[in-house]
């Protein structure tokens, strides 16, 4: 703040700059109190994991050989896939590349993302295409007529 | 404007807020006539379109539901029992595609022409902003029918976003409004399309219009040259004579949409699941496919980076580098044309054009 007129003591100009200075300080310190709530509000609390480690996916009949199923285990889809062999393979859905929900391709034997073509073998590993990982395996166990999948530890 | 009935209205107004200084400038603003005129109308055929969106946008606002339990229901009520419902609901689709595509037209035509060069660096820089809004508003607005399609292409845009350093995992969930695409974030992309994106887009554009008329029409360097030499471009007046021709131009456009809309009705697909598989051909909108098709060919690890990571450092990377064109292009204000600038930008528009046919076979 320039002051117009005779030319202010050095004294006058030093507490001038030191309440400026105060002033400022302030205001900045006021403005960062104002938009700190604003930004925790952006962010939503965070949801808990869901404690159920293991889910009922299908029964037995549900799934012929060589079809797959995707299931809601916890907050997330899971896959089923009944191999030719008759095999139960469990999966986590969630393609690794970014987020895709994949798919059992019968015709190939395969486990395919159609979001960007990648593709996946029976154990889960990321073969082809963009993914990055391995898919999440899950553990299969068959009780009665209902299968039932559960994650590891 | 000697009309008997305005000339009153007017000078009362004079009177009062000295408003006479922009029918002056108005009287005064010409636009020069050379082979490269053409590009001058698309501008303003982006911002005729936006103005459509606008007002279909607010003619959905009056039905449409933005929860995940009602919003397909809402657009699928829409486009079946609200009279002209599925006329409203495809003109806003088809405009919205078409001002992208006019945008991106505007865009590589300034581009092209070397406008960006000083002294018009900062109208450059804020018509960046506003693709980059419009963009947001395709993007955003692409959710909100909650149909399968839109729904894994916010899985997989969201995720894009995630994948960012340091910031990532806060934009992931900013954006989702939680770790997961849910109706949280239809709620959010809801709240992004109807107030956030418009406040946006209108502060810029008040900008860019401001720029664009304090500094007047950009001719490129070849006519400038011819003007230095003493062969001055032939203008002719903006009001009325390029304004009606303009207004042709909209005639026709709406003419367009409404045909568009009658004849290829947008589709609104099955309703979301966030429990099935993505469904095979899935894609994103035309004009992030390019981007799309990129991130499949990538692979799963290039050098120490993930393929998806390189992806997007290398398009924000772009990004930043054509936002700065003004400035690393500033022989251009010269009246230099550097080769490589055109080269770059022949590289980026047949980047485009390809990745994206790749992408539709």
């Amino acid at each position: 703040m320039e002051d117009s007129g005779r030319p202010q003591p050095e004294s006058v100009q030093t507490g001038r700059r030191w309440v400026n200075l105060l002033l400022g300080s302030g205001v900045a310190a006021s403005i960062a109190t104002f938009l700190y709530p604003a930004l925790r509000y952006i962010i939503p609390p965070a949801v808990g994991e869901s404690t159920n480690r293991s889910v009922v996916a299908a029964k037995i009949n549900d799934l012929k050989n060589n079809t797959g199923k995707v299931f809601k285990f916890g907050s997330k889809p899971a896959l089923l896939v009944r191999t030719t062999a008759g095999e139960f393979k469990a999966y986590s859905a969630v393609c690794t590349h970014l987020n895709c929900t994949v798919q059992y391709r019968e015709d190939l034997h395969q486990i395919w993302c159609a979001c960007h073509n990648g593709f996946y073998d029976l154990e889960g590993r990321n073969v082809s295409g963009p993914p990055p990982r391995p898919l999440e395996n899950f553990e299969v166990h068959v009780q009665g007529e209902d299968i039932v999948v559960t994650r590891g530890a | 404007m000697k009309n008997s009935l305005i000339r009153p209205i007017l000078n009362w107004l004079d009177e009062r807020f000295g408003t006479g200084s922009v029918e002056e400038f108005l009287r005064h603003k010409t636009v020069p006539i050379h082979r490269h005129t053409i590009w001058y109308y698309f501008g303003g055929m982006t911002l005729f379109l936006f103005i459509v969106q606008v007002l279909t946008g607010i003619l959905l606002l009056l039905y449409y539901r933005p929860t995940p339990e009602d919003a397909y229901e809402s657009v699928q009520y829409i486009v079946t029992q609200v009279r002209f419902g599925w006329l409203i609901r495809s003109v806003h689709s088809w405009s919205a595609n078409l001002m992208v595509f006019t945008a991106f037209v505007h865009m590589f035509s300034v581009y092209f022409l070397k406008a960006y060069r000083k002294p018009r660096e900062l109208t450059w820089i804020s018509g960046m902003f506003l693709l980059f809004v419009v963009m947001g508003f395709g993007f955003s607005g692409y959710l909100l029918p909650w149909n399968t399609l839109a729904f894994f292409a916010t899985k997989v845009g969201t995720e894009m976003a995630g994948a960012v350093p340091f910031a990532g995992k806060w934009m992931l969930t900013f954006l989702r409004g939680g770790e997961e695409v849910t109706g949280a974030t239809l709620t959010r992309f809801f709240g992004f399309h109807v107030a956030v994106l418009p406040g946006l887009a209108t502060v810029l554009l008040a900008m860019h219009l401001l720029l664009v008329q304090q500094l007047g029409m950009s001719v490129p360097p070849s006519v400038e040259r011819a003007a230095a030499e003493g062969k001055p471009a032939p203008v002719m007046p903006f009001f009325p004579n390029f304004l009606l021709r303009d207004i042709i131009g909209w005639y026709a456009a709406l003419g367009v949409l409404g045909a568009l809309a009658a004849i290829f009705p947008w589709e609104l697909g099955a309703k979301a699941d966030p429990f099935a598989a993505a469904p095979a051909g899935i894609r994103p909108e035309w004009y992030f496919l390019f981007m799309f098709q990129t991130l499949k060919f990538l692979p799963a690890k290039i050098l120490f980076l993930e393929g998806e990571l390189a992806g997007i450092l290398g398009f924000s990377l772009a990004g930043a580098v054509w936002i700065a064109v003004p400035f690393l292009d500033y022989r251009a204000g010269f009246g230099r044309v550097t080769r490589f600038f055109t080269g770059l930008g022949i590289f980026a528009l047949g980047f485009i054009v390809v990745m994206s046919a790749l992408a539709l076979r």
